[in-house]
């Protein structure tokens, strides 16, 4: 069923069905909470997934650091964002990364005033 | 009787803890912000609360996927820094006031406001930050924490209008409550920001001076403003704004601005911070 937030560009609502979707991706990620885990991971990345029950596309977007995918596959920022602070990666390393800008670019974008609400609130706005 | 005696409303970035916590906080891109806090801090050491109600979201800390409260409220002893991935924050444990927290959570729900009651919540950045920007770095928060969780991660989150009822509700509920007490309410989060996706960085400066602009006056106004509309016109994040609303609804019928301050940026986030009285 459509949603009335369908038409916003470049957004992932993070609603039942990407709830659903993510399910076992987001608790992979909520796991990277404790420090045990995360030695784990670092250890091991392609194990320490396994052992939760993720598919094989999104265990790909994981260890491709893709986070654009993450978000397609059912992922929520908050959740594999996690992944970025095992990395030491900023959320404007990764904000650049999925809008296809560099960090340094995107944190000028930032101090210059932010993406311009303006062409931006539905798709095909001019 | 107790009083609630103000209301804050300020983002919540967790770059802006980690720049106190570094000791950046005074260099060129963090000090414009910084600045136009201190005389917020002073506000807050003029009016010198007991205990603060702060009003503010989990992001993937206490809860999880597994379960998801819409509002949850904290009566414990102590609430702790959470984990967030890379190790808790290097701030004071909150204490908290079951007193006061239990007779808010006994009559919210006999007034049919459903709440999930916490005793075991450790709390992120959405709780520490405010009280960084309001107290600095003190070897202990010199005021007692109740923390009302609010689910904004997982669509929907509770709407505007519930809110502002639910901080209206809190209102009476304090004033019933018998010990001599000065309250203070903060709403966290906000203003416009978006973290994911192609739209990442997206920042609305006028929706955001439009929002304060009638906060304080409008508030039945802006609870009519639905999730799609924040979502379009302030980011996905900045859907945040609905936990402002729960402080406005706790300052009563009447209230007046005191104090403004806006930034654009803090780290991908457009911050805000408003201290509200009651009239």
């Amino acid at each position: 069923m459509a949603r009335d937030y369908d038409d916003i560009p470049g957004t992932y609502v993070f609603d039942g069905r990407r709830s659903r979707q993510g399910y076992r991706l987001n608790m992979f990620c909520m796991s990277l909470n404790d420090a045990a885990n995360r030695a784990r991971f670092a250890a091991d990345e392609s194990a320490y997934i396994d052992d939760f029950g993720v598919t094989v596309e999104q265990k790909q977007a994981v260890i491709d650091r893709d986070y654009l995918r993450l978000l397609h596959l059912g992922g929520n920022m908050y959740y594999t964002f996690k992944i970025a602070i095992h990395d030491k990666k900023s959320m404007q390393f990764v904000g650049g990364q999925m809008s296809g800008i560099s960090e340094d670019e995107f944190r000028q974008m930032m101090l210059d005033g932010g993406r311009p609400i303006d062409g931006n609130r539905r798709v095909g706005e001019r | 009787m107790a009083r609630i005696v103000g209301g804050i409303g300020t983002s919540h970035v967790p770059a802006i803890g980690a720049a106190l916590d570094n000791g950046i906080s005074g260099n060129d891109y963090w000090s414009p912000l910084f600045a136009g806090y201190a005389r917020a801090r002073r506000w807050i050491d003029a009016c010198k609360p007991d205990v603060v109600i702060i009003v503010y979201n989990d992001h993937a800390s206490a809860f999880s996927l597994e379960l998801i409260p819409t509002f949850a409220l904290g009566v414990a002893e102590t609430f702790a820094p959470a984990d967030e991935g890379f190790g808790p924050r290097q701030v004071p444990v909150a204490q908290g006031h079951p007193e006061l927290a239990w007779h808010l959570a006994e009559n919210l729900i006999l007034n049919e406001f459903d709440m999930t009651i916490a005793n075991v919540m450790p709390v992120d950045h959405g709780l520490t930050v405010p009280l960084s920007i309001m107290f600095d770095q003190p070897a202990a928060w010199p005021v007692q924490v109740i923390p009302l969780c609010v689910n904004v991660i997982q669509y929907p989150p509770p709407t505007g209008k519930r809110c502002l009822a639910l901080g209206r509700a809190i209102a009476s509920i304090v004033a019933s409550f018998e010990q001599d007490l000065r309250v203070v309410v903060f709403g966290t989060g906000g203003m416009s920001h978006q973290l994911q996706g192609e739209r990442a960085g997206v920042i609305n400066q006028a929706f955001d001076k439009a929002f304060l602009d009638r906060l304080a006056d409008d508030p039945d106004g802006l609870a009519e403003i639905g999730h799609v509309e924040y979502i379009r016109e302030a980011g996905s994040e900045g859907v945040e704004l609905v936990m402002w609303l729960a402080m406005r609804g706790a300052l009563g019928e009447r209230a007046k601005e005191v104090y403004r301050h806006y930034h654009v940026p803090a780290s991908n986030t457009a911050a805000g911070l408003v201290i509200l009285e009651p009239v």
